[in-house]
């Protein structure tokens, strides 16, 4: 066996941000207590550098690479996740500072470990085999089990980092084994040649390729946290820091994505048929049990959990429309990092109205929040209406573009159904509209107006702005999501 | 100078900007301030009518003041809008309506000015953009998009039921628009293109047709409202501010029959002869059965509100007759008096019911508790006699006398319809004796006889700007009723053309 140099200059974005978590690491230690906020400052910084460096390699690579040894790919569809990836990342640790600051989580820690886990999903968005695959997703999930187990004195956030450590592991597993089977029948792990081997397979590799492909669906369905793997999501959102249930709920989902591409549209084609009727399946799920079991909630934080549920099932039917469509999995690809902004600003602003000790989580909380802050309620009122699917919020046009989608691939039955599906969710979108707007906080509850951080008014406005200028003006951004799936 | 202008882009956004400059005013300190930004913004968009009015070439049926842009390049999605006889008629009954309750709401809201502004406004923007949108998707964006402002004001100044009213008000016709956006989706996949005009005439199969149908019918039933997916109406009529009931009653509902008249009956013409039947006997339980609901209703609201079931029902009689009398007389000119009758009607409703349900919202402001229930109230007349005389003008419009913007269209209807089937034209009639009982009879219970209560008896007649209101809804009536032609005039042409793409082949021939 000969060894080829990898082409390292194609990894510069990911192995700059792994000597910066280095350093940020070594720098954290000798900072005294009260210069902490330095490590979050370093840790920016590397984002905001990574991200240009991922835009320049955007200008310097137009056509694919494949190195290290096939386990690394640096494509359109990499470099436009990575740069997702950190711009999500760099707003949902901009949202945490004060959080963590107010409740003494293990300041430093936080962000390093933050840092760790956008560098395991970047090596997710440039996985190449199911090596890379697995060793970014590991990279990526222990950061955010240690993440949520940072705040020590809360009852829930502990449970909730066991829940999601064990929950987390058993996908692991599941993932691993499924992949062991592939591995089995192709004797191979890059995606690439899986891809080329199975088009020729026999029966017998097939019936092991499907059975393989069932693990991973599953491994990876848990990752998203679609139903029926679903049940660690609500306990996991509801009892995690708020600010942490927004970093969970928001940048790893397009990572999730990049790697359910590589699998399935990359390795897997020639089982496209299996994979979509499973899908098929927990796509409907999702939108069910997601929008109805949403409905029952009174704490907002599980209410949104639910609803990130449903919209996932949304983004998988992108990925079940692709084959037959010209812009199936751009859609896909819009929705989740579409509904990923949308999602960011909503636990935002939940986490910074949680201040002065009092977590502001329950419906009532938001009781006539017009009147105590009517532009935050303002913004919260558009994300509410983007993620019910609204126009002329962005929430709409991803919709729409699922839409036809499915209608193109001649499946119409299953964009109907999706519609009914977010009827029913419409209803907890304007319930939390209904309680901003039209009741008055309860008696006893505070009715003062809230005043807020200028910077986190700054970041949370962008995000709302965002949902309402992106639906009037989404042409380029679904351009980025179709140069990237060519 | 104004051939240059974007007039329709400038009619649709500058009430949204406005409401953006109304917001910035900040709370109701400076309430002031809101009210006279919102009625100015509001009054500059119907004087920029004008130019639309006199420019607009009423000889052609093609789309005029158009502007075509790109707007998604992926689904080939443009920005174009454009008016037509029909749009052009809706349009400045929108900025008229618009300018209407702006005035209404300085008088009667009292909290959060600024944002009531600007929900209207938005609202009033958007509902402009639905008559001028060519595009489907364009159109299906305003036509959403109008729940959102339309939901809180519902929701805001509404009365005690009102977080009901509104979620149901909203799911309702959200619901109702889904099967839509799927039928134009297929379109789309079927044409590549979402510009509604290539839409028809399109070879469709019967079977894709009646298909099609059901999912506008669905769209444009559930706003219009018909029989039986109506109960959303009288929930939000009655708990709606009476701003919003105006808004509700004078052009919600008018965009249902409007998407009828875009959508259904030149895109899918064949369903349309095949099921008339359907929906005439659906509008023909909405005239009688919704009219004997109407009158035993106690609350005011709720009555004019069923009302309103009713008269749309005549104009989609209108709408659906043009068929048989064409199978029964191959007679253009009276299926093209019924179709005119249909749009004039809802002109027309909009004058009658909108100054009803202003003047609900009058007694209601000036009663201790804001009741709107009939029993409550009486001997108004001793009281507010330069109310009462208005009233009066407004309820007969409703009922439909000869000389008032009610009658016209009802009684070409009826005439045309005559041409085809008695019956229906006998069953129709029937809401002259329907609508005078449930109207006058609510009219004298309020109106006349002794004071009912202390209350009652310390009302005071209408402020300057009520009577201004008042007047200006007084001329639309009595213009329609007596000299319709400038709205014809607009009208012909566009109808005719109408009328002739709605025409299936099977009749033509």
């Amino acid at each position: 066996m000969n060894f080829t140099m990898p082409v390292f200059s194609v990894a510069i974005p990911d192995i700059f941000m792994l000597c910066m978590a280095a350093i940020a690491l070594l720098v954290d230690v000798f900072l005294p207590k009260k210069k902490r906020i330095i490590t979050f400052f370093i840790v920016q910084a590397t984002l905001v550098i990574t991200f240009i460096l991922t835009v320049s390699q955007y200008i310097h690579y137009p056509s694919p690479i494949i190195t290290f040894s096939g386990n690394y790919i640096l494509d359109k569809l990499a470099i436009i996740l990575k740069m997702f990836i950190c711009v999500v990342s760099f707003f949902a640790f901009a949202y945490s500072r004060e959080y963590v600051n107010e409740r003494h989580i293990a300041r430093g820690e936080y962000f390093i470990l933050g840092l760790f886990a956008v560098l395991g999903m970047m090596v997710m968005a440039s996985a190449y085999s199911f090596l890379s695959i697995y060793l970014g997703l590991e990279l990526l999930s222990l950061s955010l089990y240690a993440m949520v187990a940072l705040q020590k004195d809360s009852v829930d956030a502990t449970e909730a980092a066991m829940k999601y450590f064990v929950m987390g592991a058993l996908a692991s597993g599941l993932l691993l084994y499924g992949i062991s089977m592939v591995y089995g029948a192709t004797g191979s792990i890059q995606m690439f040649e899986i891809g080329n081997l199975l088009v020729n397979s026999t029966p017998n590799q097939h019936m092991i390729v499907v059975l393989g492909l069932g693990f991973i669906l599953a491994g990876l369905l848990f990752k998203f946290g679609a139903v029926p793997f679903h049940m660690w999501v609500p306990d996991v959102y509801a009892g995690a820091p708020t600010c942490m249930t927004l970093f969970i709920a928001s940048a790893p989902k397009i990572a999730a994505f990049g790697i359910t591409m590589r699998i399935l549209v990359e390795a897997m084609p020639s089982v496209q048929v299996q994979w979509e009727h499973m899908l098929t399946v927990v796509a409907v799920l999702s939108m069910f049990f997601g929008n109805v079991l949403a409905i029952a909630q009174t704490n907002v934080k599980r209410m949104l959990a639910y609803s990130s549920i449903a919209h996932i099932g949304y983004m998988l039917l992108g990925i079940i429309a692709g084959p037959n469509s010209a812009e199936g999995y751009s859609a896909a690809m819009f929705y989740v990092s579409t509904y990923v902004i949308v999602a960011a600003g909503a636990f935002a602003i939940i986490s910074i109205l949680s201040k002065s000790g009092k977590e502001f989580e329950q419906l009532n909380d938001y009781r006539g929040l017009n009147s105590r802050n009517p532009w935050l309620a303002f913004m919260m009122l558009l994300l509410m209406f983007s993620m019910a699917g609204v126009p002329p919020t962005v929430g709409f046009f991803a919709k729409l573009g699922l839409l036809e989608a499915l209608v193109e691939a001649h499946l119409v039955w299953l964009a109907a159904l999706a519609l009914l599906f977010a009827i029913i969710g419409a209803y907890y979108y304007l319930r939390m509209v209904m309680y901003m707007y039209f009741e008055e906080p309860l008696p006893g509850a505070s009715s003062t107006p809230i005043k807020l951080a200028p910077d986190m008014m700054i970041a949370v406005s962008i995000n709302g702005v965002a949902a309402l200028l992106l639906g009037l003006f989404p042409s380029t951004f679904i351009d980025m999501c179709r140069i990237s799936l060519v | 100078m104004f051939s240059n202008l974007p007039l329709l882009s400038i009619l649709i956004w500058l009430p949204v900007l406005g409401a953006v400059v109304v917001l910035l005013t900040g709370g109701d300190k400076n309430a002031k301030l809101a009210r006279i930004i919102g009625s100015s913004v509001a009054f500059a968009n119907l004087m920029l009518c004008i130019p639309l009015y006199l420019y607009f070439d009423s000889s052609s049926y093609a789309l005029q003041f158009a502007e075509n842009h790109l707007w998604i390049r992926v689904y080939q999605i443009h920005y174009a809008i454009g008016v037509d006889g029909i749009s052009l008629a809706m349009i400045i009954l929108t900025n008229f309506t618009g300018l209407l309750v702006i005035l209404a709401g300085c008088e009667a809201i009292k909290v959060r000015v600024a944002q009531y502004m600007a929900a209207f406004l938005v609202m009033q923007g958007m509902m402009i953009g639905v008559f001028a949108a060519t595009d489907a998707i364009l159109f299906y964006v305003f036509w959403e998009g109008m729940l959102i402002p339309m939901y809180l004001s519902i929701g805001m100044w509404g009365s005690a039921n009102r977080s009901y009213a509104s979620i149901k008000f909203f799911l309702y016709t959200f619901l109702g628009s889904i099967l839509m956006l799927i039928a134009l989706l297929y379109l789309y996949n079927q044409t590549g293109t979402f510009e509604i005009q290539k839409y028809y005439g399109l070879a469709l199969s019967s079977h894709v047709q009646e298909l099609l149908f059901f999912a506008f019918f669905l769209a444009f039933a559930v706003k219009v409202p018909m029989f039986p997916v109506h109960t959303w109406l009288p929930d939000a009529h009655t708990e709606a501010p009476s701003g919003g009931s105006v808004v509700l009653a004078a052009l919600m509902l008018k965009l249902g029959i409007y998407g009828f008249l875009r959508f259904s009956m030149p895109i899918v013409p064949e369903a349309c002869e095949a099921l008339a039947w359907f929906m005439i006997v659906l509008s023909l339980i909405a005239i009688v059965y919704i009219g004997l609901i109407a009158i035993v209703q106690t609350d005011m609201k709720k009555l004019i509100a069923y009302s309103s079931i009713a008269h749309m029902g005549f104009a989609t009689l209108g709408c659906f007759m043009v068929y048989d009398i064409i199978r029964h007389t191959a007679n253009y000119q009276d299926a093209y008096m019924s179709l005119e009758g249909a749009v004039v009607q809802m002109i027309a409703h909009a004058f009658g019911s909108g100054a009803m349900f202003l003047g609900v919202g009058i007694m209601a402001d000036r009663f201790y508790n804001h009741s709107r229930l009939i029993k409550d109230y009486g001997g108004i007349a001793t009281r507010m006699p330069v109310f009462a005389a208005f009233f009066m003008l407004f309820a007969m419009s409703n009922v439909g006398l000869p000389g008032t913007a009610g009658f016209v269209g009802e009684f070409m209807v009826i005439v045309s319809a005559l041409q085809a089937h008695f019956w229906i034209a006998f069953v129709s009639a029937l809401t002259l004796i329907l609508a005078a009982s449930y109207t006058l009879w609510m009219y004298k219970r309020v109106f006349f006889g002794p004071v009912a209560n202390e209350h009652v008896a310390e009302f005071r007649d209408l402020t300057w700007l009520e009577i201004t209101n008042y007047t200006l809804l007084a001329f639309g009536v009595f213009f329609l009723g007596l000299y319709p032609t400038p709205v014809l005039n607009v009208l012909h042409v566009t109808i005719g053309h109408l009328l002739t793409q709605s025409m299936p082949l099977s009749i033509v021939h």
